[in-house]
C-alpha cells in the first residue's frame, strides 16, 4: 500500500504561489486559513531558496499524540486526517506541529477560534466521499476521484511532488542525478555561458 | 380566565421553542472513513480506473504520480547529460 508524502524541490520552486492558489480554489478555503504556503529563505539575496509547506502527514504525527479529544486518524495510505465533529478547537495540535500546518479560522467577533483546518492531502474527511457535507467541512476528495493533490499536480516547475513516498523519492533522486549540482543548476554560467566560451574582441 | 390562557400561551411558546432546536450533542466517537478506492459521489472521477476496485485504484495512483515526472515523458530528457 502506498504511503502518501509531499516532497518540495527547493532548487525548482520559483515562489509563484500556484500551489497555494490551487489549494484555496480547490477546497474553497476561507479567508485567514492557508492550508499551504510558500516559505522563502534569504529573500531577495541571489541564491534564495523557496519551499512549499503544508501538513507533511507525519508517520508519527505529534498532532495525533497531543489531541485531547483524539479526533485524528490515519488512512491506509498514511494520510493524517481529523474529524471536525470531534475537534474542540483547543489549538494543542498547532503548538505540537513543527510545520505550522493546523489552521484556525480567526474571522468573526472576539477573535473566534473555530475548529481546526489543515491540508487533507486532498483526501477529504470521514463524511461520505464526494458528498456536500464532506466538501463543506474538508474540501474536495481528489484521492477518491483517482487523482493526486491539486497543489502537486498543477505545480508548473514540478518542484512540489505528491504521491507514494517511494515513487516520489525515486523521481527526485533521478532528477538530482541528472541535473548535476553547483553552477550547472543556477548561476552566471547557466544564464550567460561559461567564461571560456567566446573571447573578448 | 385571562390569567389561565396567558399561562397556557406562555407554556405553548416555551414548548414550541424547543422544537426548533437542533441536536448539539458533542461527538465522542470518530466516524469511520471509507477507503479512497471505493470511489466518490462527485461527478469528477478521473477516467482509467474502476471505483471499488482496489488494484485498479493503486494502478491509477502509480500512473498519476508519473505525470509529475518529466523524465518519464521524453526519452531525450531521461538520457544522461553530455559531458563537455
Amino acid at each position: 500500500m502506498a504511503r502518501m508524502k509531499f516532497l518540495c524541490d527547493a532548487e525548482r520552486c520559483i515562489e509563484c504561489n500556484g500551489c497555494v492558489t490551487a489549494c484555496k480554489a480547490e477546497h474553497d478555503v476561507p479567508w485567514g486559513v492557508n492550508r499551504r504556503r510558500v516559505v522563502t529563505l534569504n529573500d531577495g539575496v541571489p541564491g534564495e531558496k523557496s519551499i512549499s509547506v503544508a501538513c507533511m502527514h507525519c508517520s508519527d504525527a505529534p498532532c495525533m499524540a497531543v489531541c485531547p479529544v483524539d479526533c485524528f486518524y490515519r488512512t491506509d495510505e498514511g494520510v493524517v486526517l481529523h474529524d471536525k465533529d470531534i475537534c474542540i478547537g483547543c489549538g494543542y495540535c498547532s503548538y505540537a506541529c513543527p510545520f505550522g500546518a493546523p489552521q484556525f479560522p480567526t474571522n468573526g467577533a472576539f477573535g473566534l477560534r473555530g475548529k481546526m483546518d489543515k491540508c487533507t492531502f486532498c483526501a477529504g474527511g470521514p463524511e461520505a466521499h464526494g458528498s456536500e457535507a464532506e466538501f463543506d467541512k474538508y474540501g474536495r476528495n481528489r484521492l477518491a476521484e483517482g487523482k493526486l493533490p491539486a497543489c502537486a499536480e498543477m505545480c508548473s516547475t514540478k518542484a512540489l511532488l505528491g504521491g507514494d513516498g517511494d515513487v516520489v523519492a525515486d523521481i527526485f533522486r533521478n532528477r538530482v542525478l541528472l541535473r548535476g549540482k553547483g553552477s550547472e543548476v543556477w548561476g552566471w554560467g547557466t544564464a550567460y555561458g561559461k567564461p571560456t566560451q567566446g573571447t573578448k574582441s | 380566565m385571562m390569567m389561565r390562557s396567558t399561562i397556557a400561551l406562555a407554556m405553548m411558546a416555551v414548548c414550541a421553542a424547543g422544537c426548533g432546536e437542533k441536536p448539539q450533542t458533542a461527538g465522542t466517537a470518530k466516524k469511520a472513513d471509507a477507503k479512497a478506492w471505493t470511489g466518490s459521489q462527485s461527478g469528477y472521477v478521473a477516467e482509467g480506473w474502476k471505483p471499488g476496485d482496489k488494484d485498479s485504484w493503486e494502478a491509477q495512483m502509480r500512473l498519476r504520480v508519473q505525470g509529475q515526472n518529466e523524465y518519464s515523458r521524453s526519452a531525450a530528457a531521461a538520457a544522461p547529460p553530455k559531458t563537455p
